[in-house]
């Protein structure tokens, strides 16, 4: 196996213990403390389901450079990134929005311990999708010239955990009422 | 890193990389169907149909997402077992942590102010007027703190 790819593997299986530690304490007290379901009524389930479709369809085009980068084609790759990194950018701005809602409604991060998981899980997730976004702009520009090819697969891979975060990260905060 | 740079086929995995575009534009079609079955699902206000509309199908996305898109089956499989070991860890961690977390009193121990926090955010409802409010309103140390229960009669 290639380093970089093997590096990008322990990354994740780190970044599993911290999204772990967080997302298994949240389920915890959420489990203990019922009252909490008064607070977690007050979240978008369409702005998170929004969210979702968008990390999804990102992921689509992150696989999609992928393979256009195994078959050695550096500027499908790189559009497919910039595609990516678009989706990024709308999730951002979709959360920025619903953040700036809740903030103004009086839900902030010292509201009560539900809000304080709320905004540090899912902060914690939009800082990992800005480093995403960071590490594919780099990516991209390389494979627009069709240097380092090998890297959209692992900029893919870090890309596709962060979904799968949010993957759990939706149900958890804005379906469980 | 820069040894297989100009070299189109060490740029991936090259069996899995047989698979056309449409096949993962289906997993990306399979994975939003999931996505509507989920949000729709909970609405029904049943339970187990929450449950599993909602827990249920978010495993199953995260599976097809590392199965197809992550292409862990044709991965080394010590990735595997490394990715496995984190689990394990947490789940560790929560069956650890769970028994003092989830319950707030035992056979010899009260955990007076969680049980009070309870109480106050129930009685607080959906805290309408009251969105800055903190159901936790007892100060951050006594609200995880316990304290002994009364002794059980003897019997």
């Amino acid at each position: 196996m290639p380093t970089g790819r093997l590096a990008v593997w322990w990354l994740i299986a780190s970044e599993i213990v911290i999204f772990g530690g967080v997302l298994g304490s949240y389920l915890m007290h959420r489990l203990g403390h019922p009252e909490w379901a008064n607070q977690s009524v007050h979240t978008s389930t369409w702005k998170g389901a929004l969210n979702t479709f968008i990390l999804l369809t990102s992921s689509l085009s992150a696989v999609l450079a992928h393979n256009a980068a195994s078959r050695g084609d550096g500027k499908r790759a790189a559009k497919l990134m910039w595609a990516t990194i678009g989706g990024g950018a709308a999730f951002l701005v979709v959360k920025s929005f619903e953040w700036a809602g809740e903030i103004s409604a009086g839900y902030t991060i010292t509201s009560n311990t539900f809000w304080s998981f709320y905004y540090t899980a899912a902060g914690l997730h939009g800082l990992h999708v800005i480093a995403g976004m960071i590490v594919m702009m780099f990516v991209a520009t390389d494979a627009a010239k069709g240097k380092e090819l090998q890297r959209v697969e692992n900029a893919g891979l870090y890309w596709h955990f962060v979904d799968l975060v949010w993957i759990f990260l939706f149900p958890l905060l804005y379906i469980a009422k | 890193m820069s040894d297989n740079a100009h070299a189109p086929a060490a740029a991936g995995h090259a069996p899995h990389d047989a698979h056309p575009d449409s096949f993962y534009i289906k997993i990306w079609g399979v994975l939003l169907a999931l996505l509507v079955v989920s949000v729709i699902g909970p609405e029904l206000g049943i339970r187990i149909v929450t449950l599993i509309t909602a827990f249920g199908i978010a495993i199953v996305k995260a599976y097809l997402v590392v199965k197809n898109f992550m292409h862990i089956g044709v991965e080394k499989k010590y990735v595997g077992y490394l990715l496995i070991t984190m689990l394990a860890l947490m789940v560790l961690m929560v069956g650890g942590v769970g028994p003092d977390v989830l319950r707030h009193d035992g056979t010899r121990w009260s955990n007076v102010a969680a049980k009070k926090v309870v109480e106050d955010g129930m009685k607080a409802g959906s805290g309408h007027g009251e969105h800055g409010g903190d159901p936790h309103a007892a100060p951050h140390g006594e609200a995880h703190g316990e304290k002994p229960a009364e002794p059980a009669p003897a019997h």
